[in-house]
């Protein structure tokens, strides 16, 4: 067949343009203005670089690469039109996805070039084959537990950490048999199915509120392995895309750590559900103050700063959008409100600012969490919807409790908290929540949607009468 | 020594990595995550020359499915990103 292939040094110049517009479009989306202009970089980077590949003197045959990108694409568009609550299941998937990428194409490189793999190249397609297929089983566990197809609670038992560590060693094993004899295809299948198994072990222990860290540690995996596949393949680009990849999800993996006072070892080795049972004990008959909406809103009312404290119950409520109106409603009596978000609020990075944006919440007034602590004392009246761990203030007073340290919003420091719940139940560290027995605190019991809305109507009763 | 050229801009990257994801405003995490995703998916070349040259069946069936995999990141990753970042409004009029 004759095809309009182009100069190999043609294709690699090409390559270079679009690894610029990669690095450009991780630059522009340093702030909410230029962001679409880095995705638009992306998009012509990636359409410039498949373009150039597609032109490769070395391909003799179309059929499978039309078919395969019109099949890809088929199933790209719905990935990419899910639900925003459902965002972080679809991103734990496309990891699997690109990890799957990355391990089909290492297995075919070792086939193709077995016996004859110089060490160093068989050192890092072991790296990219077992990054790659740890990653993959471990991402759809991960989005698994968060599409709740599979339990969220971890799944511990004894002698856990020896297992995982044990298969990875022999995954490392059979990767160092290989790079001293390459000739050994039969143990190939093994360095590609014990990471599968140790993909599916590493994920089973970690429970909902870990999702966040976990994500982030796949997504550094994900880009690792494609980095290293493109020391297999020799492409600059790739490795500069994967580069670029590891060090964003390494990154955001030590602001989650951190937000949640964990180490990574911590995070992996030690199912966070464990401690619950040492703090429940010490719980005496403490009262709470409940109080009506008519009340909340009476108060509300004549507060001049509010500052609402999302979690992820409110996007499991679906409330976000009665949380909008009641922002309107406040923001028009001339009251200043907005928003303080946790890093870990949400199911993965970032994931409660999205929820609020979809709900047509400005960006200006969704604040993190060193930007609004030192604002709650100047505050009236702080309200929570659907988060409870990130705003207890064991974790600075209380160094017996399991989440002490923890860097948490310090709502206990404005004039009255609220909290909208739907009863006492604990959080997901499963300790109790010392703001609750605050003088200055009141419980709004009920579902998250309802009470915004009977807020809403009291708040309306209330300047119309 | 290829190689070690590699090696090289591997770390450089990295730096960089480092350098440009830093200053990525929290606010942006989520759409950040799934635009990485969407370029880290620039795999796909690789995956389309090991399908085009057709040395062995084996690599062109895994070639073919490595692009299934990875064009539906790149579509995805980017429609998603695009819809996210479309969302994030100021209150604040815009300036020219």
């Amino acid at each position: 067949m004759n095809t309009p292939a182009i100069a190999n040094g043609t294709i690699q110049i090409v390559y270079l343009i679009s690894a610029a517009l990669f690095i450009l479009s991780l630059k522009w989306m340093s702030s909410p203005r230029s962001a679409r202009r880095g995705v638009w970089a992306g998009e012509l980077g990636m359409l410039l670089a498949i373009c150039a590949t597609l032109l490769y003197r070395g391909i003799v045959d179309y059929t499978w690469i039309a078919i395969a990108l019109v099949l890809g694409t088929i199933i790209g568009i719905p990935l990419g039109n899910v639900q925003m609550t459902a965002v972080p299941q679809r991103t734990a998937l496309s990891h699997a996805f690109g990890a799957l990428c990355v391990s089909l194409v290492g297995t075919a490189e070792y086939y193709l070039r077995a016996p004859h793999v110089p060490a160093f190249m068989m050192a890092v397609l072991s790296m990219e084959v077992i990054l790659g297929s740890l990653t993959f089983t471990g991402s759809l566990m991960a989005a698994g537990k968060l599409q709740e197809i599979l339990p969220q609670r971890p799944i511990t038992y004894k002698g856990q950490n020896i297992v995982n560590l044990s298969l990875l060693a022999i995954a490392v094993a059979v990767a160092v048999a290989l790079v001293i004899n390459p000739g050994h295809t039969r143990l190939f299948p093994l360095m590609i199915a014990i990471p599968l198994v140790f993909g599916v072990m590493m994920i089973v222990p970690i429970g909902g509120a870990d999702m966040p860290t976990v994500i982030s540690l796949l997504n550094s995996y994900a880009g690792l392995s494609a980095a290293a596949m493109g020391f297999v393949l020799d492409s600059k680009l790739l490795i500069v895309a994967g580069a670029l990849d590891g060090s964003s999800g390494f990154i955001l993996s030590v602001i989650m750590s951190k937000a949640m006072n964990r180490s990574f070892t911590n995070v992996l080795f030690g199912a966070f559900g464990q401690v619950q049972t040492s703090a429940a004990g010490i719980q005496e008959a403490r009262t709470v103050r409940g109080a009506t909406a008519e009340e909340a809103a009476a108060i509300l009312g004549a507060a001049n700063s509010v500052v609402i404290v999302p979690g992820y119950g409110m996007a499991v409520a679906q409330a976000q959008h009665k949380v909008r109106e009641f922002y309107d409603a406040l923001t028009r009596r001339g009251i200043d409100v907005r928003f303080a978000i946790h890093p870990v609020a949400g199911r993965m990075p970032g994931h409660m600012n999205v929820l609020l944006a979809e709900a047509d919440i400005p960006y200006d007034k969704l604040l993190d969490m060193d930007a609004i602590n030192p604002e709650f004392p100047q505050t009236d009246v702080a309200l929570i919807i659907g988060a409870n761990d990130v705003t207890n203030p064991a974790a600075r007073t209380d160094p017996g409790s399991p989440i002490y340290g923890m860097p948490i919003l310090d709502v206990d420091k404005a004039k009255t908290v609220m909290v909208i719940k739907r009863g006492m139940s604990p959080g997901f560290a499963g300790i109790d929540n010392q703001l609750y027995y605050l003088d200055k605190t009141l419980m709004l019991f009920g579902d998250a949607k309802a009470f915004v809305g009977d807020l809403l109507r009291e708040l309306a009763g209330e300047s119309g009468g | 020594m290829g190689q070690i050229d590699n090696l090289y801009i591997f770390i450089l990257a990295a730096f960089v990595g480092f350098e440009v994801i830093r200053r990525v405003s929290p606010l942006l995490h989520t759409p950040l995550m799934s635009l990485t995703n969407a370029l880290d998916a620039i795999a796909v070349v690789g995956a389309i020359i090991l399908a085009g040259e057709h040395k062995t069946t084996l690599a062109t069936a895994l070639g073919a499915l490595a692009i299934v995999a990875a064009t539906s990141n790149v579509v995805g990753g980017f429609i998603i990103t695009d819809r996210m970042l479309k969302m994030f409004k100021s209150s604040k009029p815009k300036k020219p």
